[in-house]
């Protein structure tokens, strides 16, 4: 009886293997490290709204962070109903991709660069998610709630899908190549262009002039850094698609550039204002992290060094002082992050990229490959084109049907109350009794 | 029956309130406020911009006393509070009308003062 209880024990350790080699071809260590990696991108966007809603005023953190969440909401469902299928389907004229997937009908059966179908396809949908949420970090504390839910349904399908389907999906900048190991274009350059694109469209926040606009609780958005960071190593290692050595060559990477960037944030404020902040540090390693992003499997960790200390600097330049001078309210600066560490990382990987740590990748202009700066060019040129083109025709034909901002009213008040009748912090003192549904 | 509305640092309240202890005056009402005297604000920088912060966090204490005590009590906060540096804070005095102790409906300074002793 002993026997056989421990043979039957044994069986089901040796289980997952078992049910594993039943699809011949499949490596576990691969299908679980996609899998957790996956469930760390998941992570970053609670992160990123944590990090976005420390840095509002106290009345739009619950708005702020909302945000995020209807973002998971709202880009899991239009996912596996079409956002799948238009970016990795089958291609159609190098832009798109075609309905084969639709509904992820026959992706079971599937297989994706040596991952069960649906690993790939939850992989790939986390980065779908957070790149809508951090668009928001652009219009909030004032855009309306119903407005923004349509915006990131059309925005995903206009603008996220096509993109990556031509960096990633076998489109036209998958065959020039331009490379992006794991989103700088597709994720980051069209997020922070998009986002800069919707503030300059919906307007300033309208007590800019007199009350200043400054983070309410810091500890939240220095938590909300830190699971970034920490899902990071999902989003740059897992982009490797195998639990193998050059997943962990990104994981080096991102951590590199991530410090490089922070230590060059915190330099440049020491001798720009005496002072090394806080927000400073946290904000100059996701200045790193968005940096390395399209690098991250394609260069050596030396190189990483270099492209998270340029890449600290020029955030720092473009959020602390181009803001100020041009005058736009890009209010948690997804532009100035995302946009233009993106676009550095993308012109980066152009320069040190080398085929001597990723065959599969290409030769830099450091290893004698000027033409590859010009491919990265081109992704970094479609990809703006794309997000203003697209965010311009679906805020104006939102706006037709919505109005885009909230009422005056509603925003000196606070969009917590306003908009969803909750209030994050109690005050010590209130009245009145609880109504229940009539 | 005097009220005296002290505006103090907040790093300064714990020595104010020991100093007052001493004295054996318990009773007092303390809330967190902002204002601004002739100190000037402090600056903040948030992601490379710096703020001009004019209002400054202080702390209001507010004690209702008989006539007699009103000066030690200035003198104890005065001394207590001070840094010698701007910003230090200010005292107002007033005249309270009445006061009432709500649990017994005690009137006027029977009510701010300690029940005698046997009534307690």
């Amino acid at each position: 009886m002993k026997k056989k209880f421990l043979s039957l024990l044994f069986g089901l350790i040796l289980l997952p293997n078992l049910s594993l080699a039943g699809e011949p071809g499949y490596n576990p260590g691969d299908v679980t490290f996609v899998l957790l990696s996956a469930a760390l991108v998941f992570l970053m966007t609670p992160g990123l709204a944590l990090f976005y809603g420390g840095m509002v005023r106290r009345k739009n953190v619950l708005n702020t962070v909302a945000m995020s969440f209807i973002a998971i909401v709202v880009v899991s469902l239009q996912w596996i109903l079409i956002g799948y299928t238009l970016s990795f389907g089958n291609d159609v004229k190098g832009i798109i991709g075609d309905f084969s997937y639709l509904g992820l009908k026959n992706v079971m059966g599937l297989t994706v660069s040596n991952l069960p179908g649906y690993v790939f396809v939850v992989f790939q949908l986390m980065f779908a998610i957070i790149t809508a949420a951090i668009i928001s970090g652009s219009v909030v504390e004032r855009m309306s709630f119903a407005a923004w839910i349509l915006f990131i349904a059309l925005w995903t399908t206009l603008v996220y899908d096509p993109l990556a389907h031509m960096v990633w999906g076998g489109g036209m900048l998958f065959k020039l190549p331009t490379l992006d190991f794991a989103g700088g274009t597709v994720v980051h350059i069209s997020s922070g262009i998009s986002g800069l694109v919707a503030a300059l469209i919906l307007g300033k926040r309208k007590e800019g002039e007199n009350a200043p606009l400054m983070p309410h609780n810091l500890p939240l958005t220095i938590l909300g850094a830190g699971l970034l960071w920490f899902g990071w190593f999902g989003f740059n290692a897992g982009s490797a698609l195998a639990a193998n050595n050059l997943a962990a060559l990104a994981f080096i990477n991102t951590n590199t550039s991530a410090v490089m960037a922070a230590l060059a944030w915190a330099l440049a404020e020491w001798l720009h204002r005496r002072k090394v902040t806080v927000l400073g540090i946290a904000t100059g390693a996701v200045a790193g992290l968005v940096a390395v992003t399209p690098a991250a499997g394609f260069v050596t960790p030396t190189s990483s060094v270099f492209i998270g200390l340029v890449g600290g600097v020029l955030v720092y330049i473009a959020v602390g002082i181009l803001k100020a001078k041009f005058n736009y309210d890009d209010s948690l600066d997804a532009f100035g992050c995302h946009g233009v560490g993106g676009i550095w990382g993308a012109v980066a990987t152009g320069i040190f990229a080398t085929k001597a740590v990723n065959p599969a990748g290409a030769d830099g202009v450091l290893y004698g490959n000027f033409g590859q700066l010009l491919n990265q060019l081109a992704g970094v040129g479609l990809a703006i084109a794309l997000a203003v083109v697209g965010t311009v025709i679906i805020l104006k034909l939102i706006g037709i049907f919505l109005p885009l901002r909230v009422k005056d009213e509603a925003e000196s008040i606070g969009l917590d109350i306003t908009v969803h009748g909750e209030d994050a912090y109690k005050d010590l003192i209130f009245t009145g009794k609880s109504v229940p549904f009539s | 029956m005097k009220k005296i509305e002290a505006l103090i640092r907040p790093q300064k309240l714990g020595e104010v309130k020991e100093a007052l202890n001493k004295l054996g005056i318990s009773g007092m009402t303390v809330t967190e406020v902002v204002g601004c005297g002739r100190q000037k604000g402090q600056k903040e920088i948030y992601r490379g911009i710096e703020y001009e912060i004019n209002l400054l966090p202080k702390v209001k204490i507010e004690i209702v006393t008989v006539d007699e005590k009103v000066e030690e009590i200035i003198k104890i906060i005065s001394e207590s509070a001070r840094t010698g540096a701007i910003g230090d804070g200010k005292i107002f005095i007033s005249e309270v009308l009445d006061a009432v102790r709500i649990r017994t409906g005690e009137r006027g300074t029977a009510a701010i003062t300690s029940p005698k002793e046997g009534e307690r």
